[in-house]
């Protein structure tokens, strides 16, 4: 641990990377996620056969091929000039992480009672007014317990950004820990320490509010 | 899948029909556009030379059998299977002991165990991983088990006692009614069910494994990203694309036709489980009977203490 605290001012640098990194692509996921959901039970078929490929796509490729797609072809094949690290980093763990929001919303918007949307329907609601006004705003109850466990393993899916020049919490303790032969142990406790720190509150907040939910329902 | 959401609109009437015509026609032509584009901008930049031919007959003294067998198969899609294939007994394993110790009456065991499923629940597998090479200075093979092991044990122990809170308590109860010790009662009674409750998520986790995998490539162990990284390395940077392209086809092909399964299972075990849920007992066609008979005590039980 010794080391950490020598180097405390690298850690808290590589600390509120994972952070800047888990809150801006984890906004990002969440409103391209919830957009894909919309596709996903739209009445127009193209946006259907969109979200649906999409979602199939990129939840079934590994975050690391993401990585590497983004790394290596998005310039030689669509000429997208993506800036490398952090940039690059953002763009490749929202495309992968709103594919799990799209999934957790959509079961949301299934779990809703058909009463509600038909309630609505039946005041003369269009398609978007059903979805924005009364059925979304349901859906999102039942959908935060899931959805804050797709947010704990989005911050922990970070970390894949220390493969590719991101300097945040896995790249410092690997830095650190080559740099501190003596101190490993402590480096590596100390920094899984420091996810943590991120990770257990949200844990503890999804169950709270899963029995909050299940009791209300 | 319209038939669970149509309800979300109403059945169209003729200017709605036309409307969505129109919008259909409106996306279908974006989507083909932006198709378009991504392969007009594809083409400009000479993706569809004849640099593909390294798939089917590669230059620089190599052979088909070379790219494909040696290197794509043997030494990518085995080195990706191998860490999962070793990881999951040792995880099923350790996921056993965690529920069990979960279960125990003893504060003592079950302390620890919900512990060690917290915090290794919360810490990314990359981190693991480079603990392993550069703390335990183990191979990058066991550095990737490692991490496999140590984050899918906990989700496992974690998806089992999930499983186990969700059955009837009257399982566990004529367990141990009929003189089984709470050990036997786990293990006889509620895990078996448990087990089969989750068998699709289980499944699943299966696909995170192959997935986690893929973090090999970060802490140097050779699986089939790096299969594609030692291909274009040889045969020079234009052929980046089609080695990163065949590895990705091949990733979602492997993981979407273990998704599938997963969803396969949970359908027939949906259809299933409408007799097992013990609302029609009499219900035993499909299902093996004790199951069904089990399962029909058990939700009786549940009404029975409802009621108290």
């Amino acid at each position: 641990m010794g080391a950490l605290i020598d180097n405390a001012d690298v850690v808290w640098t590589a600390f509120k990377m994972t952070l800047w990194l888990s809150v801006s692509a984890g906004v990002l996921s969440f409103i391209w996620g919830v957009m894909l959901a919309a596709f996903r039970v739209s009445p127009i078929g193209p946006l259907r056969t969109f979200g649906t490929v999409y979602v199939n796509i990129f939840r079934n490729s590994p975050l690391t091929l993401i990585f590497l797609v983004m790394l290596n072809l998005a310039v030689p094949v669509l000429g997208l000039h993506v800036g490398l690290g952090v940039p690059m980093a953002i763009i490749s763990l929202t495309l992968y992480t709103s594919t799990f929001v799209c999934e957790v919303v959509r079961s949301g918007i299934n779990s809703v009672g058909v009463g509600q949307a038909e309630a609505a329907r039946s005041i003369g609601l269009t398609f978007f007014q059903t979805l924005s006004q009364i059925v979304l705003p349901q859906a999102f109850r039942s959908v935060i317990p899931p959805l804050i466990n797709v947010y704990i393993a989005h911050v922990k899916n970070t970390s894949v950004a220390a493969g590719f020049a991101v300097f945040e919490l896995t790249a410092s303790a690997q830095r650190l820990a080559n740099g501190n032969p003596a101190d490993v142990v402590g480096v590596f406790a100390g920094i899984g320490l420091c996810y943590l720190v991120i990770t257990l509150p949200m844990g503890i907040a999804s169950q709270r509010i899963e029995r909050k939910v299940a009791i209300a329902r | 899948m319209s038939n669970e959401t149509s309800v979300l609109y109403e059945a169209p009437g003729p200017r709605a029909k036309a409307r969505d015509k129109i919008f259909t026609v409106v996306f279908t032509l974006f989507f083909v556009g932006l198709l378009a584009w991504a392969g007009y901008t594809a083409y400009k930049n000479g993706i569809f030379d004849d640099r593909w031919a390294v798939l089917w007959d590669p230059p620089r003294g190599q052979s088909v059998d070379d790219v494909w067998i040696t290197s794509i198969l043997m030494s990518g899609i085995w080195g990706t299977l191998k860490p999962v294939l070793i990881a999951i007994p040792i995880a099923l394993l350790l996921a056993l002991v965690l529920t069990i110790l979960r279960q125990s009456p003893f504060a003592v065991a079950r302390i620890p165990a919900r512990v060690v499923t917290e915090v290794f629940r919360g810490i990314p597998v990359l981190l693991i991983m480079y603990f392993g090479v550069i703390g335990l200075n183990i191979d990058p093979l066991w550095a990737v088990v490692l991490g496999l092991v140590v984050y899918n044990m906990a989700v496992v122990a974690e998806i089992l006692r999930a499983g186990i809170a969700a059955l009837p308590s009257g399982q566990k109860e004529a367990g141990l009614s009929i003189g089984l010790s709470p050990l036997q009662t786990l293990l006889r009674i509620q895990l078996p069910q448990a087990v089969r409750i989750m068998l699709p998520a289980l499944i699943s986790q299966i696909v995170v494994l192959l997935k986690d995998s893929s973090l090999g490539f970060i802490i140097g162990y050779s699986e089939l990203l790096k299969s594609a990284k030692d291909n274009y390395n040889f045969f020079g940077e234009s052929t980046k694309v089609v080695f990163i392209t065949v590895v990705a086809v091949l990733y979602i092909l492997i993981n979407m036709s273990v998704s599938r399964l997963a969803t396969y299972i949970e359908g027939r075990m949906r259809t299933k489980s409408k007799t097992v849920a013990g609302l029609h007992v009499e219900g035993k066609a499909d299902g093996p009977p004790g199951g069904v008979t089990a399962a029909g005590i058990g939700a009786n039980t549940r009404t029975g203490d409802s009621a108290f």
